[in-house]
């Protein structure tokens, strides 16, 4: 079999979500990536004009018509395209996303929200059985059962392992620098 | 210039409302809130409800100190911009967001000296008292730990 570049498609609601999904970049060297999220400013905002880019419908687990209607748009969107690996850093696009994906037995990756540093996100817990590969951006939340750790995504502004967990460990990594220097 | 924005997807009326009154008080008027979707009105302040993405970075660059609610992208895009945050979080107890993420968030944050954070109203308004635009601090993009680029990028190719 010829070698193909692996069809990434990197899916995530707004704002915070959206700004980590990006941070993902580096990751997808070597990929055929295409994006799909809620807000289609975003696209220029993004700049990568070669790969393709889908709008959602935005919708949160409180309107289950609107969930509805995003449900039924991811499906298309994977049915069509065939990515071979969907990433995610929530939330609900991006659960359906992973739960639709599993089930067309695609490889599926949940990256939970950095905002998330005490628990799973709800939809990172319910992500667990569907996620080929279920991160945590906390070392503290992270288990043998899963979900599993290895760094965030804004490394170099806030300190998520567990030694930085303490009160007497520096709170940032500028502050642990300042310490060493 | 002070920008004060609490995201697009929930009202934030605690954080704004005590700006409004402190800007009345103190006759600041170099302040401008997106207050979100929320049937509350300053009335001291110039306000929006929503803002687009344009607007939003146009509004950071112009600003010499940013007051935010302890929401990430709002937290990064502000970093990035190399300004000064004074943040305060949304409590669960008082229904602006489900859960008290925003307070980890928060504690999480003290210790960036460009990063104040306020726990409730009075500690705000206290802080915005005491902030003194000093050198505006460097902008720092954000990255991603190469561990986690590394695994990402294996589990892609695997």
């Amino acid at each position: 079999m010829a070698h193909r570049k692996p069809k990434v498609l990197a899916v995530s609601s707004g704002g915070g979500h959206w700004i980590q999904l990006q941070k993902l970049i580096p990751a997808f060297s070597d990929c055929t990536v295409m994006w799909a999220t809620v807000d289609a400013s975003y696209q220029a905002q993004l700049n990568r004009p070669e790969e393709r880019f889908f709008v959602l419908p935005d919708a949160t687990r409180w309107n289950k018509l609107a969930l509805a209607h995003l449900l039924f748009k991811i499906t298309l969107l994977i049915i069509r395209q065939q990515p071979d690996v969907i990433i995610t850093t929530g939330a609900a696009p991006g659960y359906f996303a992973l739960v639709i994906g599993r089930l067309l037995r695609k490889k599926t990756c949940w990256i939970d929200s950095i905002a998330n540093a005490e628990e799973m996100s709800l939809s990172g817990k319910k992500a667990g059985k569907w996620a080929s590969l279920w991160i945590t951006q906390w070392e503290d939340v992270a288990s043998e059962q899963g979900p599993s750790y290895f760094g965030s995504v804004l490394s170099n502004l806030l300190v998520t392992t567990r030694s930085g967990h303490t009160d007497s460990a520096p709170a940032t990594r500028r502050e642990a620098e300042q310490i060493q220097t | 210039m002070i920008f004060v924005t609490v995201g697009m997807q929930m009202p934030f009326d605690r954080l704004c409302q005590a700006i409004d009154q402190w800007a009345g008080e103190s006759g600041r008027d170099d302040v401008f809130m997106q207050i979100g979707a929320t049937d509350w009105r300053p009335s001291h302040v110039p306000f929006t409800t929503k803002v687009a993405p344009d607007e939003f970075n146009a509004r950071i660059s112009e600003a010499d100190l940013l007051v935010m609610h302890a929401g990430i992208g709002s937290i990064v895009s502000a970093v990035e911009c190399g300004k000064p945050i004074l943040v305060m979080p949304r409590r669960m107890k008082f229904r602006e967001t489900r859960n008290d993420h925003q307070v980890a968030t928060a504690n999480r944050l003290s210790g960036m000296e460009s990063i104040q954070v306020a726990m409730d109203e009075d500690e705000l308004i206290l802080k915005l008292k005491q902030f003194k635009a000093v050198t505006q601090p460097d902008p720092i993009e954000a990255h991603a730990a190469p561990e986690l680029i590394e695994r990402i990028r294996s589990f892609i190719h695997q």
